[in-house]
């Protein structure tokens, strides 16, 4: 370019010199256009082979029994097809989960973006982020093999599969998770609203409960609802430490299978391509993604309002 | 606690009072807080601590077994003497094409999401369904893979499907990261080198790619991070739990020297590894899933260690 100004070449040739620039910019910009595309295609994507095979599950399985039989057995020579098993199941283990994570979390949320140092906050937010990329297979090892021995201390006849020691790690693996996103939204308040409650002589718990907290609302409801996402699509540690039994129960001190887990059981073993069995994940697979879509456009919508608050 | 502390201070607002009810009334208040802040502290200890035990109980489990054997032996019926070669070694492969595939695309989005895209509808889309993507359980991937990658493209249940599934899981990772540190990038960079008639493209490619590059390996580190912890999608992808072969080498000693027939191989990962020794009785078999264990979480944590680091080197060394 620089050569171009020093010689000054005819207008003619700086011209096609231009047009050539622009042709480029423009297919980088098409190809630019296409990658992000590539999102669109990838929601697609699911959308279509999750209703397409689910289509070809609910030609052989009413919708009606699929919503409403009490028995979910695919596999077996008396198969039956309700999602009810599985639905109990998931909802029973996140339950426990957020039972756990929701309060631990948002203490420790209020605590570290009210109370604790400037330096304990910087030591300990790297932490959680840290925590919060930990494989969930582990938790599944946690579950079975450290949790639910303790818990058959205290509850003698628990089986070794069980939905509350899950449950229990589940909600311990996401307390990291809706504490961090929790306090982001408490430190998105501004200052000056904390300032005004000191300033009226409100202590620190107050201004913490009845300024920040309802300042925050939406965008600790919006923790609350991705952490539910997170547990209803959690998949390891129920597959692994839950059973594999569908159940529909909702006591915690019995084995049940949730849809995660039954599409994990399904793909261990090979199903052949097209049998009832493997539309039957796809099946499964679309309700836990409706589940998830919902939860998630939910929490979106919450986390919007309050970034548009302030 | 919090009502009746609520409804403490609003009796206190209605009707004032002496002196001592005043100066009781702040000693209760002082109190309160006091007790929040120390059951804060105490939560916040207890769940790191839950956390620490779990990860001590984890290695300590798993210290018999780690050693240089482990790394370099084929799984095994017997289980003194399986090991995670065939696992690491997947893993290795599979990050090799998740990086190839979902850091060009989700740079490039991050890119046309930040820079080019004009703001209407047909944007609002892409980002809805980004924000989307980044919130679908894993094993729905998983099961995208299954019936787009081996079913439709017959791709097949190898390497590459594996690597594939991985890098559409990573890519929101990419592209949240990469639209942040792009927006923190200040215009005035930009328009310095539109004025000495540098091309939007050139603009990208000399200047806010290359100044956002720290932000942007941070996303891409993280999202590595998952992506080899990831165990949902890569079972109903069909990996193998039992391998006792390595695939074919990429580097051949005869030209072209590179071959690509790793790609079509079947395979086992770190994660999928675990899981096998896990969901077997026997005891020993566990401690090898603790080993195993072990290894993915001294990676994953290795990992996002830097990122978070880096992110925080960035943000000290701020220039402009």
């Amino acid at each position: 370019m620089a050569t171009t100004q020093l010689k000054d070449p005819p207008i003619s040739k700086r011209l096609a010199k231009n047009i050539k620039r622009n042709f480029i910019e423009r297919v980088i910009e098409i190809i630019l256009m296409f990658s992000a595309l590539t999102a669109v295609f990838i929601t697609l994507g699911i959308v279509y082979i999750l209703v397409s095979e689910a289509a070809g599950f609910f030609k052989d399985v009413s919708v009606y029994e699929f919503l409403t039989s009490r028995q979910w057995s695919p596999l077996f020579e008396d198969a039956h097809y309700g999602i009810l098993p599985l639905v109990s199941g998931t909802l029973t283990t996140s339950f426990i989960a957020l039972g756990i994570a929701v309060p631990i979390g948002t203490i420790a949320a209020i605590y570290l973006s009210e109370f604790a140092s400037h330096k304990a906050r910087e030591t300990v937010k790297p932490i959680l982020e840290l925590l919060v990329g930990v494989p969930t297979v582990v938790f599944g090892y946690f579950a079975l093999l450290f949790v639910t021995p303790i818990l058959q201390k205290i509850i003698p006849d628990l089986p070794t599969f069980n939905m509350l020691g899950a449950g229990i790690v589940m909600g311990i693996m996401i307390i990291p998770y809706i504490a961090s996103v929790a306090e982001d939204a408490m430190r998105a308040v501004p200052m000056q609203m904390r300032e005004g409650s000191y300033a009226m002589g409100a202590t620190k718990f107050q201004t913490a409960i009845r300024v920040v907290t309802p300042a925050a609302t939406s965008g600790i409801i919006a923790a609350y609802i991705l952490g539910i996402s997170r547990a209803v699509g959690e998949t390891m540690v129920v597959a692994i430490a839950a059973g594999q039994q569908p159940t529909l129960t909702f006591n915690p001190l019995e084995g049940a299978a949730t849809i995660t887990a039954y599409i994990v059981q399904v793909a261990m073993g090979d199903l052949p391509h097209g049998s009832l069995g493997y539309q039957s994940i796809f099946a499964a697979g679309m309700v836990l993604f409706v589940l998830t879509f919902l939860f998630n456009i939910l929490g979106h919508m919450a986390r919007k309002r309050f970034a548009e608050r302030y | 606690m919090m009502k009746e502390n609520m409804s403490n201070s609003e009796e206190s607002l209605i009707k004032p009072k002496t002196l001592e009810e005043v100066r009781a009334m702040i000693k209760s208040h002082k109190r309160n807080d006091f007790i929040f802040s120390s059951i804060g502290l105490l939560t916040i200890i207890f769940a790191l601590l839950t956390l620490l035990i779990l990860f001590v109980d984890l290695v300590m489990d798993g210290y018999p077994k780690l050693n240089y054997e482990f790394f370099t032996d084929f799984p095994s019926r017997r289980a003194a003497h399986a090991g995670i070669l065939s696992a690491w070694v997947g893993s290795s492969l599979i990050m090799l094409v998740t990086f190839v595939t979902a850091v060009p695309m989700g740079v490039a989005t991050g890119v046309y999401l930040e820079e080019y895209a004009p703001k209407n509808w047909f944007t609002d889309i892409i980002e809805i369904n980004v924000t989307n993507l980044a919130g679908v359980p894993s094993i729905i991937y998983g099961l995208l893979a299954l019936g787009l990658f081996v079913y439709t493209f017959h791709l097949g249940q190898t390497i590459v499907t594996a690597g594939l599934t991985l890098g559409l899981l990573m890519l929101p990772i990419v592209i949240v990261s990469t639209r942040e540190a792009i927006r923190s990038i200040p215009v005035a960079i930009r328009e310095a080198a539109y004025a000495v008639g540098a091309t939007k493209w050139q603009v990208m490619l000399h200047h806010v790619i290359q100044y956002s590059f720290g932000g942007i390996l941070t996303g891409i580190i993280i999202g590595m991070a998952r992506a080899l912890g990831e165990t949902a999608p890569i079972i109903t992808v069909g990996a193998l739990t039992f391998i006792a072969f390595l695939p074919p080498a990429p580097l051949t000693s005869v030209p072209p020297f590179i071959s690509f027939e790793w790609l079509q191989s079947g395979f086992t990962v770190l994660p999928i590894q675990m899981f096998s020794w896990l969901s077997r009785p026997e005891h020993a078999f566990h401690i090898n899933a603790a080993a195993a264990g072990a290894v993915i979480i001294m990676l994953t944590l290795l990992m996002n260690g830097t990122a978070i680091w880096l992110r925080y080197r960035i943000r000290k060394n701020i220039k402009w």
